[in-house]
């Protein structure tokens, strides 16, 4: 179970938490005027690294904020943790 | 039976003889016996049979790592399956029997396995149940019946189960040397620490040891640290405890045995606690596990590791034998050989070097055993105990058959490989394991945690450096820890000089290996060398198949002792070193956790929170049955004596179709939306315009996932300009919440806009039915409810039976009906107003059945059951909520080719044709009941009732173009193979103008 470090609350156990998937995928402004495969890039599409991954968490079972972890999809190390 | 208990010696309290039972017979024992130790001291050889051969088997080990002495404690509901012979400490009392060699380890009708093995060879699952299919459950009955792992316990389990969070800077896995005195340098330098093992004392390898520590007796050093290490504060001393798990970021799960070596009765308290420890730095010190020999037969009952033998005579004073052969290609064993001579025994070695032993060797030959150098034992015989065993000079090259010349009768075999460091924990933590070719092992490499591993589960396998490994991986994790190591001296071992290990993964037979009387590798899965062999002759090469293929390394050993050799016996098949072959995954557990342990707490009432309406009580005493909702218990429906689900049904349903019922709507999600920006927010989330709603209106509102799938309904409503009142389904009140919440903080943090949730703070009471205005009336109603004071999809405050509510002109049913929203302190107290002032009128309060019939008759959907997360409001033609003036979250999705194909499944309604049967829900729709199997499906049915309002079944479905398919005759196919026809209609049933709820 990870130790997730919330950045309003501390480090917490890994069930206070939920996960909201890579981080810094703006929604298009003018969804309209997107083509049906830059949409589903948009809505499908996601980085999956092997390595260093950005990616959403919200403290669900706390503050309930949402925040930005760099995880290590390898290690499940946690590099770093800050506020959007 | 012989006695083969010592008449000295040993860790026994041998002024409290007991009692116990194994199989039946009743035998002696003494205190601080396991009930191994009891079994091989009365001389009970056979002690189970084997998995799949149903071959005889007895004790091998001496711990954890016991592959046949599985066995069955206590009775009844109580009873405790699958627990190893080797772990369970003896009570008075204490009643076990095998759990394998059902039904008897003496007779067994699985022994005809055996005299058929050859059809029983590696695969033979796999070969078997992958055709024909139907033979499945023939097959399934026979094996399971003569497979036998334990039985189920034959009630709920009367012990109780504890979970306990625990932080500390230092978690030592392991309470042998290596452990010990990494445990005494943490805790002496003031480190929070705990120490696990899982033996019922601590001392590990120490305890059966007859060396000195500093110049004490190994044991009573164990002795003065544990006392030491008992006095400090910031110790926990956590025995009979087992580590079984290493998860991420240190949070490392223990399996504390409270009072299985307690009689029943004897124990208060929780049978078992599961520790659930995060730990700043972990020490991984479980020692080192003996590896068995693979010669033919070596599974016979009397072959054992040289190991256990010695702590069976040191620790527990059983000589497990009268007359002994140890074989080896180590120095190890020949401490076995010692102890065993010393406890009296005839004794032989067997050594597969032609060097021999160094420093133990010379003992041992001073002692007069007589040792056979450059020999191997290549086959055993006896089938329900060792009688002998024969053995053959070797050159030392395993592809050569031998010739074995010499006999030598024996009734116990001591057999040991070499040694595998425990790196299961390490394994699981994410660590990799290299290969030493000089000590012939995997061990551990860097860790990945916050970790270090000590001792012999490093590959330290002498009491000298296992003491050293601990006390350096101490200091280390205190260095991590941020704090200073006291100075401890580690006390002087002797180190004994050792030649090496001579790799013997399989011993050369008389025979080629496929040939040859079976070699065991696996013991419990009977795996053996020609099994594997035969895997890779079918194709498999990789590690992970051929243990799939084989079994090898299953069961509830996981392969503590044959794993190694295993490996070793394919790379050699595959022409490739060990570590190219590489190890299998080590998984949780590192040995079986109870269901108990897991669910700790966490039953019965415990499982799920469970969540009441204010006004729950009323629905008690009325005597309503209750229907689980999420985590809420509903009133299902309010039965008048003599009336079953659908009488009462009926009745509610004709009630508020005709007069007027009530219901309590509390659960449904209640979300206050306010602040600046709250129109420019909703209006993204929405698919309605909400900036031309007016203060006092109420709408009907859907919100979709990004992907255009329909995600909630309910009605919402506008409070003041800058103010909305949500509501959301009963089941996805937290969620949508949450998916507000996320928008806002992460994609829009510009707008400002505050949500709460009233969920539980309001509760709301429906008032439905063509009587419902006259009822509020007849409260006191401070605000007029007339048709043009008070329209359709509006809200007021006001005032009823004197208490401040929120009034909404809402309709779920379709008739003239009214939402009372009540701060929920005031709920069942409006509740009992309302069916008191409702009385005259015929109120009828209705329960959840009632209502799913009212809304399915109007074609109303409910969000999770009529939709499924890939149904589209398109598809339930609920275009109208769709503006076409603004974006929103899914309204790009919903123009995607998939969600315009105009054979998507579309909701309609269905009419039995026979006007009698109600289909069940989910039952698959076909347009050709007699169309060749496979059937081509073109829907399913999502809500079906009976309505009494119609007099027939209603049906709502999703079904493939169904829009297009009004009034054509499609088929229901039921379960039993039987099919109904079906009429395909417009969803909306009843009162399709809407005329009922504007009046
Ligand atoms: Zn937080």
């Amino acid at each position: 179970m990870l130790l997730i470090k919330c950045p309003w609350c501390g480090e917490r156990a890994e069930t206070e938490f939920s996960y909201g998937g890579e981080a810094g995928i703006k929604r298009p402004l003018e969804p309209d005027k997107l083509t049906d495969e830059e949409w589903a890039d948009y809505l499908f599409n996601r980085s999956n690294p092997k390595g260093a991954h950005h990616e959403l968490w919200n403290h669900a079972g706390g503050c309930r904020r949402w925040f930005e972890a760099e995880r290590d999809t390898v290690t499940y190390r946690i590099a770093v943790t800050r506020e959007l | 039976m012989s006695s083969n208990r010592l008449s000295s010696g040993g860790r026994l309290q041998r002024s409290q003889p007991i009692r116990f039972s194994f199989n039946g017979k009743t035998y002696g024992a003494f205190a601080g016996d396991t009930l191994a130790s009891g079994l091989l001291a009365n001389g009970v050889a056979v002690v189970g049979r084997s998995f799949k051969l149903r071959r005889p088997r007895g004790i091998v080990g001496a711990g954890a790592e016991e592959p046949n002495a599985i066995v069955q404690v206590g009775r009844g509901a109580a009873a405790i399956p699958n627990l190893r012979a080797t772990q369970v400490e003896l009570y008075d009392g204490l009643v076990a029997r095998s759990s394998k060699g059902w039904p008897s380890v003496n007779f067994d009708i699985g022994a005809v396995n055996g005299a058929v093995s050859r059809v029983l060879a590696a695969g033979f699952y796999y070969k078997t149940f992958m055709w024909p299919q139907r033979l499945w459950h023939y097959y399934e009955r026979g094996i399971r019946a003569s497979a036998g792992f334990g039985t189920v316990p034959d009630g709920p389990d009367p012990n109780y189960y504890v979970h306990r969070n625990a932080h500390c800077d230092i978690l030592v896995a392991g309470g042998g040397p290596a452990g010990l005195m990494a445990a005494l340098v943490a805790a002496r330098s003031g480190a929070r620490v705990i120490l696990a093992d899982e033996q019922c004392e601590f001392g590990g390898s120490l305890l059966a040891s007859r060396e000195l520590v500093g110049d004490v007796a190994a044991p009573y050093w164990v002795g003065e640290v544990v006392a030491e290490l008992s006095r400090m504060e910031n110790v926990t001393l956590l025995k009979r405890s087992t580590v079984f798990g290493y998860y991420d970021h240190n949070f490392v799960a223990i399996a504390e045995r409270c009072t299985d070596h307690l009689a029943p009765g004897e124990s208060g308290g929780p049978r078992e606690r599961l520790w659930r420890v995060r730990a700043r730095q972990v020490i991984l010190a479980q020692g080192a596990i003996e590896r068995p020999l693979v010669f033919c037969n070596n599974d016979r009952p009397g072959v054992m590791t040289a190991s256990a033998v010695s702590t069976y005579i040191n620790r527990y004073a059983v000589c497990p034998g009268d007359s002994a052969v140890v074989f080896t290609n180590n120095d190890s064993a020949y401490q076995a050989a010692l102890d065993l001579n010393r406890a009296g025994a005839r004794v032989v070695v067997i050594d597969s070097r032609a060097e021999g032993a160094a420093a133990l060797g010379a003992a041992a030959r001073e002692a007069g055993i007589p040792i056979l150098q450059g020999h191997v034992v290549c086959n055993v015989s006896g089938r329900r105990n060792v009688t002998g065993v024969r053995v053959a000079l070797w050159n030392g090259d395993i592809s050569e058959r031998v010739h074995p010349g010499i006999n030598i009768d024996c009734d116990l075999v001591a057999m040991s490989g070499g040694w595998s460091p425990a790196v299961h924990l390490h394994s699981q933590s994410g660590g990799s394991n290299h290969w030493n070719a000089d000590k012939q092992c995997f061990v551990p490499g860097d860790a990945v945690q916050a970790a270090s591993v000590a001792g012999a589960a490093a590959g330290d396998f002498t009491s000298r450096a296992c003491l050293q490994g601990g006390h350096d991986a101490a200091a280390a994790a205190l260095a991590a820890c941020g704090m200073a190591a006291k100075a401890v001296a580690v006390p002087e071992v002797d180190d004994v000089d050792e030649h090496a290990l001579q790799p013997l993964w399989r011993v050369p037979a008389a025979k080629d290996p496929d040939r040859c009387p079976k070699q065991f590798v696996d013991f419990q899965n009977d795996t053996s060398v020609a099994d594997i062999r035969l895997a890779v002759r079918e194709g498999y090469r990789n590690v992970e198949h051929v243990k799939r293929y084989t079994a090898l390394g299953f069961g509830t050993d996981q392969g503590k002792l044959g794993n190694i050799n295993g490996m070793a016996v394919l790379a050699e098949c595959l022409g490739e070193d060990i570590p190219a072959v590489g190890t299998t995954t080590f998984r949780p557990a590192y040995t079986p956790v109870t269901f108990g342990l897991g669910a700790g707490e966490n039953t019965g009432e415990l499982l799920d929170p469970l969540r009441k309406t204010a006004i729950h009580a009323c629905h008690e005493l009325a005597g309503a049955p209750m229907e689980v909702v999420g985590q809420w218990h509903r009133p299902w429906f309010f039965p008048q004596p003599g009336e079953d689900l659908h009488a009462a049904v009926e009745r509610e349903c004709l009630a508020v179709r005709n007069r007027v019922g009530m219901m309590d709507a509390s659960t449904l999600g209640k979300i206050d939306a306010r602040g600046p920006d709250v129109v420019a927010f909703l209006e993204r989330i929405y698919t309605h315009d909400i900036g031309k709603m007016q203060v006092g209106r109420c709408a009907y509102g859907i919100m979709l996932g990004e992907d255009g799938m329909l995600m909630d309904d309910g009605v919402m409503a506008r409070i003041g300009e800058q103010q909305f009142y949500l509501t959301t389904t009963t089941g996805g009140a937290a969620h949508v919440l949450a998916w507000l919440e996320s928008w806002l903080q992460t994609e829009w943090p510009e707008l400002e806009v505050y949500l709460t949730s009233l969920t539980d703070q309001y509760s709301t009471i429906a008032v439905a039915g063509p009587k419902s205005r006259e009822v509020l009336q007849s409260l006191d109603c401070t605000v007029d409810l007339d048709r043009e004071s008070f329209a359709f999809m509006s809200v007021r405050e006001a005032e009823l039976a004197g208490m401040p509510v929120q009034l909404f002109r809402v309709s779920f049913s379709g008739e003239l009906a009214f939402e009372v929203n009540v701060d929920s302190r005031y709920a069942a107290d409006m509740w009992r107003a309302i069916a008191a002032a409702g009385e005259p009128f015929g109120m009828t309060p209705y329960g959840t059945e009632a209502m799913h019939v009212l809304r399915a008759e109007k074609g109303f959907v409910i969000v999770g059951q009529d939709t499924d997360g890939s149904v589209t409001p398109l598809d339930l033609r609920m275009n109208w909520l769709l503006s076409k003036q603004k974006d929103f979250l899914g309204k790009r999705s919903l123009a995607r080719p998939d969600c315009l194909r105009p054979d998507r499944k579309q909701l309609v309604g269905l009419l039995s044709v026979d006007g009698r049967t109600v289909i069940p829900e989910g039952t698959q729709l076909v347009d050709d009941p007699e169309a060749p199997v496979p059937v081509p499906m073109c829907g399913h049915v999502t809500s079906s009732y009976y309505s009494a309002c119609l007099q027939q079944p209603i049906a709502l479905a999703l079904v493939a173009a169904g829009r297009q398919r009004h009034d054509e005759r499609i088929y229901a196919a039921l379960a039993d193979g039987s099919a109904v026809a079906v009429t395909i209609t417009s969803p909306v049933f009843y009162d399709a103008e809407g005329e009922r709820q504007h009046v």
